[in-house]
């Protein structure tokens, strides 16, 4: 076995130590708001990372992650519910008696989470990938709303549109930033496989893939189930941290953001998925000051509701038009301190 | 090596391989030549499995590989390098190779130094990404990257086109090797008769979706040419 750790390992080490390290000390220092926000970035981490996977990597233009992530949410929610918590709550309807007896532990039910909404994925793939083309951005977009109306419709399991409440709070910090650091390791790890190029490669030129040997089918599958499942972990993520889920949080508006995030960060970048998400989701909360009156000692502005959203926007604008492919383009982090003509 | 039998394909409504048969030998290189829109590519997405064809039947080694998946097909050794080339743009001249080696039926785990000795344009360029080598760099490195797979049957679709009168010498004379030495039976499909006449083998001429002409590329007269070639 080799023993000896290139330079280029030290460094990951150095960037995973570091980020566990601070998860650590934000969790322990920082205020609940500060600790909230970052809970928040790191669950959206673990979901930028994974819907890039296939729709930045793989270039299969989806809009699924709502209807997954929603699905984790549920899944791990009707398992940390114990059944008085849930009797207590089913208003709508009387819950069906085996939801009652679903119960698990935080790591039971994220992986229940992850693994259901991945097999969902997988049944998904068989009539969308056996064809080319644009269909899985229709057939994605028609499941993130079917989901959501079983939710609204089914009270006996969902508890309908009030939604399941008093989950417990089980994410911090070092839940939610422990799995999205594996998350990005395992997500680079596929990216930097065999299996990763084959999803360059049909990115590229799905015909040329074909010629090549590559079961597109089967690497279009990886890709999406793996996205899923992440999607469905993460939803689990968001329902311990929430502590209350509805069918009303998984719109279309949830994928759009995801959506602005990778094409942000630049489509195919797993740093940029991560880079947009801090951008994005911690952007939104630090421009808050935006909205509030302000003092510019000249003059006074009073208070403007939605102003740091304009701002965004125009952020977001600039961005688009100076950096046309995202902020890191198609590069990674390491990308960076290559030389010049080396890609 | 590949024989094509009574070969029948539609584009939704319309016929655009009508019946046509023909039959490739080992070793040679047969030139497919025609007008344009004549079905040459066509059939050679066909046989790669790009296109369903509706009837009729391709033996290879001596199966019928017809309804074989596309992607299998590399893995019994069809190597293709597509019109326009079509290389993998984003990634690295070594990372397009080894999407080569993803299909090599030998379980292959390294590009060949052989390849480099053919094309030692690309090992010089291994870390540049593909779509940024010339026009003609990224013909060697479709080439390239078709024979990485270790391909029984090469075919090239148009190899010649649009790229600087050095490179396609040099392209001829990997055609030239891979025949006379390798043994590798190459379709080569070409509009420029010079290139044909220089390389080919045989020939076979498609007008409207079916063969018109065949034989030996000594054979290939001026009648035949002012017949089905020239415009």
């Amino acid at each position: 076995m080799n023993l000896i750790i290139k330079k280029e390992q030290w460094i990951n080490l150095a960037i995973v130590a570091s980020t566990l390290w601070f998860m650590w000390f934000a969790q322990t220092h920082f205020d609940e708001y500060t600790v909230r926000i970052l809970n928040n970035i790191a669950i959206f981490t673990i979901l930028a990372v994974s819907y890039n996977l296939i729709n930045g990597v793989t270039g299969q233009f989806s809009l699924e992650p709502n209807g997954f992530v929603a699905i984790g949410a549920y899944v791990a929610a009707l398992l940390l519910l114990d059944g008085d918590a849930k009797e207590y709550q089913y208003d709508i309807e009387d819950p069906y008696p085996w939801v009652l007896l679903l119960h698990a532990n935080f790591v039971w039910a994220l992986f229940f989470a992850g693994t259901f909404s991945a097999i969902l994925a997988l049944i998904l793939s068989f009539p969308v990938f056996r064809v080319r083309g644009d269909y899985l951005a229709i057939v994605t977009l028609g499941f993130g709303f079917i989901i959501r109306i079983i939710a609204i419709n089914n009270p006996e399991v969902t508890n309908g549109s009030l939604g399941l409440n008093d989950i417990p709070e089980y994410s911090n910090l070092y839940w939610t930033g422990g799995i999205a650091t594996l998350a990005v390791i395992g997500i680079l790890n596929i990216i930097y496989s065999k299996y990763g190029r084959a999803m360059k490669a049909i990115r590229d030129d799905e015909d040329a893939a074909i010629a090549m040997g590559v079961n597109t089918f089967k690497v279009k599958t990886l890709a999406f189930c793996t996205s899923a499942f992440l999607e469905g972990v993460g939803g689990g993520l968001l329902a311990a941290l929430l502590t209350s889920i509805s069918p009303d949080l998984f719109t279309f508006f949830f994928t759009f953001q995801l959506l602005i995030i990778i094409v942000l960060g630049g489509l195919g970048s797993t740093t940029g998925a991560i880079i947009g998400t801090i951008l994005v989701i911690g952007g939104s909360e630090w421009m808050r000051f935006l909205d509030e009156p302000m003092n510019f000692g000249f003059m006074e502005t009073p208070a403007m509701p939605g102003m740091r959203m304009v701002v965004f926007s125009v952020i977001l604008i600039f961005v688009m038009l100076f950096a046309r492919e995202g902020i890191m383009g198609k590069r990674e982090l390491k990308d960076l301190f290559k030389k010049r003509g080396e890609s | 090596m590949i024989k094509i039998d009574k070969l029948n394909q539609f584009y939704g409504q319309s016929h655009t391989l009508w019946d046509l048969t023909l039959e490739l030998n080992t070793g040679n290189c047969t030139c497919l030549m025609g007008r344009n829109g004549v079905g040459k590519t066509t059939l050679a997405k066909a046989i790669m499995g790009l296109l369903p064809v509706k009837s009729g039947s391709i033996i290879y080694d001596g199966k019928d590989i017809s309804k074989l998946s596309s992607d299998k097909r590399a893995g019994i050794g069809i190597g293709y390098v597509p019109q326009g080339r079509e290389i993998f743009s984003q990634l690295s001249v070594k990372e397009n190779l080894d999407i080569g080696l993803l299909g090599n039926r030998n379980g292959l785990k390294s590009v060949p130094q052989k390849i480099y000795e053919l094309f030692p344009v690309l090992k010089e360029m291994l870390k540049r990404k593909g779509g940024d080598l010339s026009g003609g760099q990224q013909q060697q490195l479709a080439i390239a990257r078709a024979l990485c797979i270790e391909p029984k049957l090469l075919i090239l679709d148009e190899p010649s086109e649009g790229i600087q009168p050095n490179i396609v010498q040099q392209i001829g004379s990997v055609i030239d090797y891979l025949t006379k030495e390798e043994k590798i039976t190459v379709m080569l499909i070409e509009q420029k008769l010079p290139f044909a006449r220089k390389h080919g083998d045989d020939f076979y001429i498609i007008d409207r979706g079916s063969v018109v002409a065949n034989g030996e590329i000594s054979q290939l007269s001026d009648d035949i040419i002012k017949q089905y070639l020239s415009v």
